[in-house]
């Protein structure tokens, strides 16, 4: 199975020759990346394929809670959720991590341990990015210390599309040094990169300064995770993997609510980036309401009738 | 008019060879209506793709109609399900307001819903008449009826201690409606006002061989402030898609007046969800005549119900 390469550490570099690199990427064919989305979106996966495939996308889920609200309560029982998400059912694989706020880690780690159910957390003022970078640092390390095995950092808009991609770039390098052993994901917020070429420019960028996954969005703005971005990004670690023999992940989070919409996504992944992705180490779906949904259909699937949201945690 | 568009002359004049007035008017295409089921406020054909002939009582085809699958009920209930929140929590006044309309909006289409009735079921002129005027009037009654229905089955009920104890029905969610097969105006209306007049949101099946009514209702019922999803209507065979229905555990109760043979097969499959059952009375399926008592009262309003009871301390 491969695993990606925590080692890799990115050459130093300057604003001229990262700017020469990315915009030397050939452009999307925005039109294409859309056809060929909405092509393998009609793809018919029924059974035991399907069946398969709901195992595999809750095992890919990252259980997502990251509202103002949040409590350690309710980081508890999204926990215990994520440990057995259906508990009238032990053949119910357990989901990839849970990712919560960085004060709620401890929490997380707490309720999870033994499980095998990974911890991710938002830092780096998420979702906004907007805070010096000791602060974003100190959130980085202080999640790491409090056991998180997986940090999921936004990248600073701003910077990028004002073309200092050197800064961008070395942000990330220097979170991904204050990660140590943890996983690093690089948000790079779609949403408001405007272009399909700045998502290619983005990944490209976020797969250079070492992040270990590419995710899509913070799930905070609309539109999230469409599945030609995804597409785009799958292109990126896939021509990355080509180049390097590297493996990055990539996560798409926010608008993912039901199997359809998992399916369309592992769908994508094995056309694009190939079957090598379809693992939880390399693919995960950002998400809070499409876990009772994928439960709800897997349920279809072994009894034939169809179950109700009643029968099913409130998240 | 309507006579001479269709005479050899005005044809002819379509061609541009006559000479007066009328013979300029080419003859009209017909405009032929697709009927389609009502899912969530809109109007698709059936995700299968299928349809159905549907003939008039002397066997003359009239249109064909979707047929539903097994996948438009589950989306019906989705729908359902999805418009229950806001539906079941509006003033019981406004819920009357908005039944009010729909027998505003049924008034202004009559001649459409009698001819329907003289085309597709062979009633006379007369017979029409008097079953579209019912049909208005039943969403008339049961407009009134919802906001009284609670002070009707519920209220302050004495108990021995220091306590205030109430009673109130309350809408029991989404209920899956088996329209009657021989009443598909009157009868329809019948089963379908009381369900949603008290909160809960339906998923209909009309009647197998005369469906077009119920699409023409649903015409008024999308222009008459009905939010999507209140009512959701499938046209097609109630034996293929009662059993989905009855087993899926989001469907809270079923009508199974015009599920016919299979209503027992269906109470059963209800069973392994708990979902309360309305059995079909006897004669529940007669024709249109069998719904016309005025005044048919609390039955059809009650099984949907649930009763909450709530006791509270007497204050010092």
């Amino acid at each position: 199975m491969p695993v990606p390469h925590t080692a890799f550490a990115p050459e130093a570099t300057t604003n001229r020759e990262l700017r020469a690199f990315l915009h030397g990427l050939p452009g999307v064919d925005e039109v294409g990346a859309r056809a060929r989305a909405q092509d393998l979106s009609t793809r018919s996966v029924k059974t035991t394929a399907k069946a398969q495939a709901i195992d595999l996308a809750i095992s890919m889920v990252d259980l997502t809670t990251l509202e103002g609200a949040d409590t350690p309560g309710k980081v508890r029982a999204l926990c215990a959720k994520a440990a057995h998400p259906d508990p009238a059912d032990t053949t119910v694989p357990r989901v990839g991590a849970v990712c919560v706020y960085p004060d709620m880690v401890a929490t997380a780690v707490e309720a999870l341990r033994g499980t095998g159910v990974g911890v991710a957390s938002v830092a780096t003022a998420f979702p906004s990015g907007r805070a010096p970078m000791d602060v974003k640092l100190a959130d980085t390390r202080r999640a790491v210390a409090d056991g998180a095995s997986e940090i999921d950092m936004v990248i600073d808009r701003g910077a990028f599309l004002s073309g200092d991609y050197l800064k961008v770039f070395e942000e990330i390098a220097a979170v991904k040094e204050a990660c140590g052993t943890a996983h690093l994901k690089v948000i790079l917020e779609t949403g408001e990169l405007a272009t399909y070429d700045n998502v290619r420019r983005a990944s490209h960028l976020a797969i250079r300064a070492g992040g270990d996954f590419v995710k899509t969005s913070t799930g905070k703005v609309s539109p999230a995770a469409t599945l030609p971005v995804t597409l785009v990004m799958l292109e990126a670690v896939r021509d990355h993997h080509a180049a390097t023999g590297r493996h990055v992940g990539v996560k798409p989070a926010g608008g993912i609510r039901t199997t359809k919409d998992a399916i369309r996504n592992l769908v994508l992944v094995n056309e694009v980036a190939g079957s090598d992705w379809l693992t939880p180490d390399l693919f995960r779906i950002g998400a809070s309401s499409l876990l009772n949904d994928l439960l709800m259909q897997r349920t279809r699937l072994s009894t034939g009738t169809y179950p109700g949201p009643d029968y099913y945690t409130l998240d | 008019m309507a006579d001479r568009r269709h005479t050899g002359k005005a044809a002819k004049g379509g061609e541009g060879t006559g000479g007066g007035a009328a013979a300029r008017v080419p003859a009209r295409l017909a405009v032929r209506k697709t009927y389609k089921l009502y899912l969530g406020g809109a109007f698709p054909r059936s995700e299968s793709g299928r349809s159905y002939p549907v003939t008039s009582s002397s066997g003359q085809h009239l249109a064909n109609a979707a047929l539903a699958s097994r996948k438009d009920a589950r989306d019906a209930v989705a729908a359902a399900r999805k418009a229950f929140g806001g539906w079941s929590t509006r003033t019981a006044y406004n819920r009357g307001q908005i039944l009010y309309r729909i027998a505003e909006m049924l008034e202004g289409r009559r001649a459409q819903f009698v001819d329907r009735a003289v085309d597709g079921q062979g009633l006379s002129r007369a017979d029409a008449d008097r079953v579209v005027s019912a049909a208005v009037d039943r969403w008339v009654y049961y407009a009134g009826w919802t906001d009284k229905v609670a002070q009707v089955l519920g209220g302050a009920n004495p108990v021995s201690g220091p306590y205030y104890n109430h009673s109130a029905p309350e809408p029991t969610g989404v209920v899956a409606v088996f329209a009657p097969q021989n009443a598909p105006l009157l009868g329809l209306t019948s089963v379908v006002a009381p369900v949603i007049a008290t909160g809960n949101t339906a998923v209909v099946v009309t009647s197998e061989s005369a469906p077009l009514a119920a699409i023409d209702l649903a015409e008024a019922l999308a222009t008459s402030d009905l939010p999507g999803g209140v009512v959701n209507l499938l046209t097609g065979r109630a034996a293929e898609l009662g059993p989905h229905l009855a087993a899926h555990a989001d469907v809270n109760a079923l009508d199974l007046t015009g599920a016919g043979e299979s209503a027992v097969e269906f109470e059963e499959t209800a069973a392994t969800t708990l979902t309360r059952v309305l059995r079909p009375g006897p004669g529940a399926d007669g024709g249109e005549d069998a719904w016309l008592d005025p005044d048919p009262g609390t039955a059809r309003m009650k099984p949907f119900l649930e009763t909450k009871t709530v006791w509270h301390p007497v204050g010092i």
